[in-house]
């Protein structure tokens, strides 16, 4: 067995154990800090494959911002460190069933596609590639994508804000009680 | 042209090793050689750190500082730290024990991952990933987690206050930094920081990029200087109203942890401002003057890369001891109202000067 193939086993076998202890852990906080270790064992993979730039970026966005994002958020909740109550077993029944069924899916998708070997040199992925496809109209560009996603950006943050200021005559009236 | 080149020396023991194993042992030797000596590096630049830190406060303050153990105090941080590893580790009652145990490394190996990306000098840089100042922004935005996880399981309102103010603060200030990281991508055209370091062989980004290559260096500054928690943006420890804010509970070698990654970020910060803007282990050139140039090369990269990143964190230190801390309204509001505009213009004009090809 060589380096490369102990590598991944160790991280996929690092995503799947974490996977499941994000799913079955009873405290949310900890589901939470297992998501981030089943993301950054991604981003190990991302970089296994020498693809640095996904690496960095699953980093960046999934594990320092949503799980930054989820952990506030669950700080800002009450009652944090309760445990949640067991599932009935109707829930658990029917959970594994779609859980086996999308497993199943997936390995039958797998196998029945036709992988194929290439020997080419991994495209080096710099600050120019990207640049160029990121704002590219034609084959491979990403001009349209990236601007719908700056147009919803935009929405929510004009959302945030207005969902966030305080209502004048509101704040007016609970002043003066 | 360059008199010290470390590709030889890696190169030579790669060959070495590769001499008497195979290929796999070779690159399982190679990276627990590195990693031993990254280990020893953050161990030795953090006791350093801890002892400038307490003489220039002395100094700033007209005190002499520690001066008992060892010749001008030198061996003190070396005391402290047995003092730190002999001391007993608490646990609080009722608290999570996995996540209280988690939280100090999940903060020192953040700052960890980010000190392999650093070029010491050329040939000498354990990780040269073709997105590199990307990948460092994003390794080091994990510690945030660390602080907020630690703030909760620790069961104790300062530590909580704490670990929210420096959530709000770090995740504001991230952007700053990354902003003002991107008008150097644009200058250099690339995100590789041996790259970077090699386009100021002729001059330094700081004086080739006009005005805004300033604005984006003192923006840099003061928003790593939040990023890393640090007075006077440490509202998330901010002794006088957290005790210790977020790491208020731990204690012993735990306590050390948090502490040593708090300096080691702050290297990370200063030696990041002097590869990008001040031209890392690059001597200072100037154009038409041959025979100074000549001499500047002679100084070793080490000598310059070194000196580059400890003026800069005298200058981070001079902040904390010399300002008052902010409030977190204050903190937030130089951040959305004044850094983050100002950045976005100054990116606008670097892409400007650099399609016209008015900087050097």
């Amino acid at each position: 067995m060589s380096l490369h193939e102990i590598l991944f086993i160790v991280f996929s076998t690092v995503v799947l154990l974490f996977s499941l202890m994000t799913v079955l852990s009873r405290r949310i906080l900890r589901s939470a800090t297992y998501l981030l270790l089943v993301l950054v064992a991604t981003a190990g993979i991302y970089l296994w494959l020498q693809y640095e730039f996904m690496a960095a970026v699953q980093v960046a966005l999934y594990a320092g911002g949503i799980v930054v994002i989820i952990v506030f958020s669950i700080l800002l909740t009450h009652h944090i460190h309760h445990r949640s109550k067991p599932f009935p077993p109707v829930r658990v029944i029917t959970g594994l069933g779609v859980a086996g069924l999308g497993a199943a899916l997936t390995i039958w998708a797998i196998l029945q596609h036709d992988f194929h070997y290439h020997e080419a040199e991994p495209l080096e992925v710099n600050a120019k590639v990207i640049g160029q496809h990121l704002v590219n109209t034609g084959d491979g560009g990403y001009a349209l994508p990236f601007e719908v996603i700056s147009v919803l950006l935009l929405a929510v943050l004009v959302g945030a804000i207005v969902v966030a200021k305080k209502d004048k005559a509101n704040e007016q009236t609970s002043e003066n009680k | 042209m360059n008199l010290y080149d470390f590709s030889s020396l890696t190169q030579s023991i790669h060959q070495g090793l590769s001499a008497m194993m195979a290929p796999a042992w070779v690159t399982v030797t190679e990276m627990v050689l590195v990693g031993v000596v990254f280990l020893l590096f953050y161990a030795l630049v953090g006791l350093a750190l801890v002892y400038i830190e307490r003489k220039v406060c002395a100094f700033i303050q007209n005190r002499l500082g520690p001066n008992r153990v060892g010749p001008y105090g030198l061996v003190q941080t070396v005391a402290d730290l047995i003092k730190l590893l002999f001391k007993e580790l608490l646990m609080v009652h009722k608290a999570d024990k996995f996540l209280f145990n988690l939280a100090p490394f999940i903060v020192i190996i953040a700052s960890f991952l980010a000190i392999g990306a650093l070029p010491f000098a050329k040939g000498l840089q354990a990780l040269d990933l073709n997105v590199g100042l990307f990948y460092i922004i994003s390794v080091t935005s994990l510690t945030v987690l660390g602080i907020l996880l630690a703030g909760w399981s620790s069961n104790s309102k300062y530590s909580l206050l704490g670990a929210m103010r420096s959530g709000a603060q770090v995740i504001s200030y991230e952007l700053s930094v990354g902003m003002s990281l991107l008008t150097i991508i644009i200058f250099s055209g690339s995100m590789q920081l041996s790259v970077i370091v090699d386009s100021q062989a002729d001059g330094w980004w700081l004086f080739k990029g006009h005005v805004p290559a300033f604005i984006a260096f003192v923006i840099f500054l003061v928003a790593s200087t939040a990023e890393t928690n640090r007075g006077p943006f440490d509202m998330a420890e901010a002794e006088s109203e957290l005790t210790a804010g977020f790491h208020t509970e731990y204690s012993g070698i735990k306590f050390a942890f948090f502490f040593l990654a708090e300096y080691m970020n702050m290297f990370l910060a200063a030696a990041l401002a002097a590869t990008v803007f001040l031209g890392g282990w690059q001597p200072l050139h100037f154009g038409g003057l041959e025979a100074f140039n000549r001499v500047m090369d002679f100084i070793p990269p080490l000598v310059w890369f070194f000196g580059k990143t400890f003026a800069l964190i005298y200058i981070i230190m001079l902040f904390k001891w010399t300002f008052p801390r902010l409030r977190i309204d204050q903190l937030l509001t130089l951040e959305w109202k004044y850094l983050l505009p100002i950045n976005l213009v100054n990116i606008l004009v670097v892409s400007w000067v650099v399609l016209k090809g008015w900087h050097f």
